[in-house]
């Protein structure tokens, strides 16, 4: 089930590479560079230095208690990634581009970002590194998320709102594509999550299963086996590759929450893997929510970082291959799961991950207490308070 | 590809006469969905050898602001296949020159490219550019291209090496498009040094089996001037039209794309 590091950047049939020619020869590098990274025993040192002394890692696998009674059924676990510097998974992907940018001499680094935490990342391991950023940000999420504009500018990156679209992510990576095309000799795009062109959907991955890996050890250590379940959600699926990939060939079951916005039935969600189909965005084949055209639909999520069209190409063979059950989560659930974890548990979770929250709400009762399920916790919620505020607000006013 | 297609036909016709090629590009359905034939009468009229139709796609990552506009444009008029097909119904009873649709490559995976293909081809589309398709992942976009006398012109890129520039040739039928510069389409700079470099090792690559074609940021007769006599065997013009169009009275649309055109025509006739 495992695929490692597929050489022609395939998972089944999606994935691939669907790029403009001027980008070949830069992937070509990049892949190159990334292979001879992967297993250098150097890289790996400096590497974890990082990530244990500047990010924070290992993050605690948390018993929560109260939810757990709460609930009454199944143990539930989570792992604090909200805990890392930052405030979400984010900064083990960015640490990890940003160390083999370096490698690589360039010194002028790209990203895109939806809610923000991939380019605060980005802006935070740069600024720690010594490189230049530059971080494209859809202009609607410019303003839902002004304060990562403001934290981004503040540790040296420049954000460029992007007008063109849907002015949310999808637009912020065609346009930080298109100043790769253009500036590609000098510099390296840092892409945040587990989706693009090949080989960043498995190198992501890889940056980020870090997450998987830690859950194992620590859950033995707690119950001597793997945990039963694990959830965590998925936006383009960085946070969900990382916890899933370590555990596919173990007996868990996994499952990967996406949004469901205001309804499956309606326009409103970004639930790719349930509700779309197979097509071509963003350099990758993989599951898009898309008309009859083959046109990008505009999506919806009550969270910015999962208001997405597309989704990772290994996610669409883990889903087609049935080892990973894909769900989805409404804008309702999501803030009942938000305040249920604040109240119980005193952890304010992102949006985001309040969608896996959701979901284990939702199945915790009928499992025995004798099992585990291990909630990955991608981020924490401070970033989210007055949308929610917001959106308490408004349905008081209509009851 | 056994039968000469209308692409290859117009460059051995040009070839007699001692011509270049001038291949204009414009968007479909805009400024609108009657306007759109109107400019194509006016390329026709001006000169133009191949025109190349644009159909809008919702990520035009390989587009500039220009082009992007279009698409946007258009797609809000509610642009679709239907009117795509419609229009070159109309170009076909009017007009033998040799159509090439530039799309991206999920606008023809999601219709299968088998039935897409043979669609566009019996509506008479004589090849396809796809910007984002690339030479790895074309093996049935080009089976069914082939199989239904497509021709498929992809992009080389100044900075494509030697090796892969020859495999691209091998794939690449109709013309080979050299991608100018470093950018997106539309990006105009003073012509660089790379971009001469890079015409000189495509042709010497080509070795006059497969005409080589060069766009991206040819705004002026002048640039397209340049590029004809370093070698090139088409000059590509398509965000310095769509700006015309842009800024053009419906009433004046055809003389001024005609006189535009006329102008470009003229520096690829020798002498």
């Amino acid at each position: 089930m495992t695929q490692r590091f597929p050489k022609d950047g395939r998972f089944g049939e999606f994935g691939g590479k669907y790029i403009p020619e001027t980008l070949v020869p830069a992937i070509e590098e990049l892949e190159e560079n990334y292979l001879k990274i992967k297993n250098d025993s150097s890289f790996k040192k400096e590497l974890n230095y990082y990530l244990t002394e500047y990010a924070g890692r290992p993050t605690p696998l948390y018993y929560a208690k109260n939810l757990t009674e709460k609930l009454g059924g199944a143990k539930i676990y989570l792992k604090r990634e909200d805990l890392l510097h930052g405030g979400a998974h984010k900064i083990n992907n960015t640490l990890g581009q940003a160390l083999l940018a370096k490698r690589m001499k360039k010194r002028r680094i790209i990203a895109e970002t939806g809610a923000g935490q991939h380019g605060v990342a980005t802006a935070m391991a740069c600024a720690c590194l010594g490189l230049t950023s530059e971080v494209y940000m859809g202009y609607k999420d410019t303003i839902r998320q002004k304060l990562n504009v403001y934290r981004m500018n503040l540790l040296g990156s420049k954000v460029h709102p992007v007008k063109s679209g849907s002015q949310t992510l999808k637009d912020a990576i065609n346009e930080a594509i298109r100043d790769w095309i253009t500036n590609v000799k000098d510099t390296y795009y840092l892409l945040g999550s587990a989706v693009g062109p090949h080989p960043y959907p498995v190198m992501v991955r890889d940056f980020q299963s870090v997450i998987g890996k830690e859950i194992i050890q620590q859950m033995k250590k707690i119950n001597k086996k793997t945990p039963d379940t694990v959830i965590a959600c998925v936006g383009g699926g960085s946070n969900a590759i990382g916890t899933f990939y370590p555990l596919v060939d173990s007996d868990a079951e996994i499952i990967g929450v996406e949004a469901a916005g205001k309804g499956l039935k309606t326009e409103y969600h970004s639930a790719t893997l349930s509700e779309g189909s197979k097509g071509v965005l963003h350099g990758m084949m993989t599951y898009l929510l898309q008309d009859k055209e083959g046109q990008i639909k505009e999506t919806h999520s009550i969270s910015a970082g999962l208001d997405y069209p597309g989704v990772g190409p290994e996610h669409a063979f883990l889903k087609d291959a049935n080892r990973v059950i894909y769900r989805s989560a409404t804008d309702k659930e999501v803030i009942d799961a938000f305040l249920l974890l604040t109240r119980t548990e005193g952890i304010i979770p992102a949006l985001e991950s309040s969608h896996a929250i959701a979901e284990a709400i939702k199945i915790a009762k009928s499992k025995p207490k004798s099992e585990t399920i291990v909630i990955t916790l991608s981020g924490r919620g401070d970033k989210d308070v007055e949308v929610v505020e917001e959106y308490v607000k408004n349905i008081k006013n209509s009851i | 590809m056994s039968k000469t297609s209308r692409i290859q036909s117009k460059f051995l016709e040009l070839d007699s006469k001692n011509e270049k090629a001038l291949i204009a590009y414009t968007m479909v359905g805009y400024p609108n969905e009657k306007d759109t034939l109107t400019v194509i009468r006016g390329l026709i009229k001006g000169g133009a050898d191949i025109i190349e139709l644009g159909f809008p796609f919702s990520d035009p990552l390989a587009d500039g602001l220009v082009i992007q506009n279009a698409s946007t444009v258009s797609l809000d008029r509610g642009t679709n296949l239907a009117q795509f097909f419609r229009l070159v119904k109309k170009i076909r009873q009017e007009s033998d020159i040799p159509l090439v649709l530039m799309t991206y490559t999920n606008i023809l995976y999601h219709q299968n490219y088998e039935k897409f293909f043979k669609e566009i081809r019996d509506a008479g589309i004589d090849g396809v550019i796809t910007p984002d398709m690339t030479i790895e992942e074309s093996k049935e976009y080009l089976r069914a291209a082939r199989k239904h006398s497509v021709d498929t012109i992809f992009l080389v890129s100044p900075n494509t090496d030697r090796k892969r520039l020859e495999k691209i040739i091998k794939m690449t039928t109709g013309f080979l498009y050299l991608v100018a510069v470093y950018g997106t389409t539309g990006v105009q700079n003073k012509i660089q040094q790379y971009t001469i470099d890079a015409l000189k090792t495509t042709k010497k690559a080509a070795n006059h089996k497969i005409p080589v074609g060069i766009g991206f940021g040819i705004s002026t007769p002048e640039d397209a001037k340049r590029f004809i006599q370093q070698g090139a065997d088409a000059v590509i013009v398509g965000s310095a039209l769509i700006k015309l169009v842009e800024k053009t009275a419906p009433a004046k649309l055809e003389n001024a794309v005609v006189s535009f055109t006329k102008k470009l025509k003229n520096t690829t006739k020798r002498g």
